[in-house]
């Protein structure tokens, strides 16, 4: 006879489908009643639906449609509309930002980055739209709105690459391509320009929130998956009605390491952690040009750049009667 | 419900694919070396078995002949750049040109009119002439590049009567103002940017113009406006092109604690610094001024004669033809060999020689 355990043998309930509470302050009601997936069910959730998208959920997603068909358009016509090549090379296909001819200016030619402009306000208008959804959402379901300020923290990242900089700069010509390979390249070129984003502090901070945010995900997944011969995965029920797996989850790591978090306090380190990745990150790059030029040099100014020997390679523009 | 089967076909199709995967792996043995201060990440890792081979040095077509006797100014008429030369060894760099750069089935014929061997009707000829002038002056004025090893006839052609490495400026796409057919000179799958989305169009720029190639500035704080970061994309499609056609990584010149600080570089920096600066004077002043000379065949679709790079020469290793030097089979080609007689440069003054007169600085040292 079957029995409840773990995600990786979970056993798939069927049965009426849940169509959750009744809508509040919502547009329309809910689309379909749902069905079963069995393949999703192995990773999640067997219930698919039913979905409620409401105005902000379709408005974002016309916006978001429209920014995806502007750069694969773009992408599409720059290979001369040729299937094959179009998915040959897409990794290294592109639609790039005005050159800096064209400085912060809005008014650029559609051929020449205005594409770039109209898809990125797109991508913007969506990504705004889709946050002030999950906070309505959120509201609606008389939840925290915690899931609305983590993504607003990913919304400020790519809104700093892509226009606060850019127009502190006054340069269209410092913005991220929509590209697959090319936007890495900008990534590469962007260090070597400003010196090497390595010795920017808020750099700094964002990798080591981000590595700190993987390393508390597998802390907590593991000691979850851990506990849950013991109702562990209960996570909620057990914060105030502390149960068994709870206890010996905290003992685990006040033996290991002498300090737990509690069943409550470790989401909070998870959230800050995620929050703090892309907002460090991007207060890094907003620094970057506007207040210094080049990291490395600003990093041997502060005395914090480890001094390797020289090689005593000199510059060979500056001896006499170097060619040009 | 049996779903044992589906599940295990899905594990076997996941997992025969991870295995899969490992084919694009490299396994086997790896020549590292050191070449910086320990913890600085200045090494190469080298897979022996997928170095670019060295070329093979081709035989002397006989063995060189002592200097002396009658010169081939004397000896020859119309001779301009190899005059001071001695006929038996000026005969010798003929044979070797031969060998090196001119179809074996016409031989001399390539160049010279059998009927009358000091005539400039072949623009072959005049080219070669103004190729002898520029390999004197690589070997004479740019061994801060080539060293004592110098160039030869050689080193680019391989016994091809064209480079197989060359340039030239880029059709672009055909209407500028169009999306369609353009990638703005990047995103392509191309060799000249070693396979990045890099641009792929900086040779007009840097090896043809002096574009500056210096990117990262030198105040911490910032001073004025630098180079956007779209042209410093430029500039590392450039470097991804020395990469390639040296065969090596960033950290065979640079230090990547600071790609700029030139006392934290290799002295191979400086070497290719040079190098820059000499293909610019190559294709400036030496390929520049045949414009007029070259058919359309030796055009590209701009209309400007084939250009070097850094691959011409190199061909994917960091020393050209693997550090041999073949200069001393060839040596009127270590500088200038006038013949002072005055009356024997005195010939008609037709286009083609026009387009040879060594321009002011270099070709007259």
């Amino acid at each position: 006879m079957a029995r409840y355990q773990n995600i990786f043998t979970q056993v798939q309930l069927r049965g009426p489908l849940e169509a959750g509470p009744p809508m509040r302050g919502a547009s329309f009601t809910r689309s379909g009643v749902g069905t079963y997936n069995y393949w999703l069910g192995k990773i999640g959730a067997a219930q698919i639906g039913p979905v409620y998208l409401g105005t902000l959920g379709m408005a974002s997603l016309m916006f978001a449609f429209l920014a995806f068909e502007i750069i694969g358009l773009n992408m599409f016509a720059s290979v001369g509309w040729n299937p094959v090549q179009f998915v040959r090379q897409l990794p290294w296909l592109s639609l790039e930002p005005p050159g800096p001819e064209y400085g912060f200016s809005p008014f650029v030619p559609l051929a020449k980055g205005g594409w770039w402009i109209i898809a990125g306000f797109c991508m913007t208008t969506s990504l705004l739209l889709w946050f002030l959804r999950t906070y309505r959402r959120a509201r609606a379901l008389g939840m925290g709105t915690h899931v609305a300020w983590a993504f607003a923290s990913g919304i400020f990242l790519i809104l700093t690459l892509g226009f606060i900089r850019p127009m502190l700069m006054g340069s269209w010509a410092e913005a991220v391509p929509f590209g697959i390979f090319p936007h890495l390249d900008w990534t590469a070129a962007f260090s070597i320009r400003y010196g090497n984003l390595f010795y920017n502090p808020f750099h700094c901070l964002s990798i080591a929130f981000l590595y700190g945010s993987t390393l508390l995900f597998a802390m907590h997944g593991a000691t979850i998956l851990a506990v849950g011969r013991y109702g562990g995965e209960r996570e909620i029920e057990q914060i105030t009605d502390r149960g068994t797996a709870s206890e010996r989850a905290a003992l685990f790591w006040r033996w290991t390491m002498g300090f737990n978090a509690t069943m409550e306090s470790i989401h909070r380190w998870a959230w800050w952690f995620a929050v703090l990745t892309p907002l460090t990150g991007g207060i890094g790059i907003l620094l970057t040009g506007t207040v210094v030029d080049n990291w490395y040099l600003w990093a041997v100014m502060h005395h914090y750049a480890p001094g390797y020997p020289g090689t005593g390679v000199i510059d060979p523009a500056t001896l006499p009667g170097a060619p040009k | 419900m049996n779903r044992t089967f589906p599940t295990r076909a899905v594990i076997m199709a996941v997992g025969g694919l991870g295995i899969m995967m490992l084919g694009g792996c490299e396994p086997g043995h790896k020549e590292t070396s050191q070449n910086g201060f320990r913890g600085a990440g200045l090494d190469q890792i080298v897979d022996p078995r997928h170095v670019v081979k060295t070329a093979a040095i081709p035989d002397a077509p006989y063995p060189l002949p002592a200097d002396g006797g009658p010169l081939a100014g004397q000896t020859y008429q119309n001779v301009k750049v190899l005059g001071g030369v001695s006929t038996e060894r000026f005969n010798h760099l003929m044979a070797e040109i031969s060998q090196w750069i001119a179809p074996p089935e016409q031989g001399c014929a390539y160049c010279h009119n059998p009927a009358n061997m000091a005539s400039d009707e072949k623009y072959t000829k005049v080219v070669a002439r103004r190729m002898l002038q520029m390999t004197q002056t690589i070997n004479s004025t740019w061994s801060t590049h080539v060293k004592q090893t110098g160039v030869t006839c050689y080193t680019c052609h391989r016994g091809n009567a064209v480079p197989a490495n060359k340039w030239a400026l880029s059709a672009g796409a055909p209407n500028p103002d169009s999306i369609l057919n353009n990638r703005h000179g990047q995103n392509e799958l191309s060799d000249n940017a070693g396979y990045t989305s890099l641009p792929s169009d900086a040779f007009a720029d840097y090896l043809n113009d002096h574009k500056n190639i210096r990117v990262a500035t030198d105040t911490p704080l910032p001073a004025g406006h630098g180079p956007s970061v779209m042209e410093t994309e430029k500039t590392y499609g450039l470097m991804m092109h020395v990469s390639k056609a040296l065969g090596v990584n960033c950290t065979y010149c640079h230090n990547t604690q600071s790609f700029r600080a030139w006392n934290l570089s290799r002295p191979q920096r400086a070497q290719a610094w040079y190098g820059i600066r000499m293909v610019r004077d190559i294709n400036e002043t030496y390929i520049g001024s045949l414009k007029a000379v070259f058919p359309d065949t030796r055009k590209g679709p701009l209309g400007d004669p084939y250009k070097v790079n850094c691959t011409t020469c190199h061909q994917g290793v960091n020393k050209p033809l693997g550090g041999v030097s073949m200069i001393a089979q060839a040596p009127a080609l270590k500088g200038p060999t006038p013949y002072v007689k005055p009356q024997v440069a005195q010939a008609a003054a037709t286009a083609p020689v026009a387009a040879m007169a060594p321009p002011a600085k270099s070709a007259e040292k």
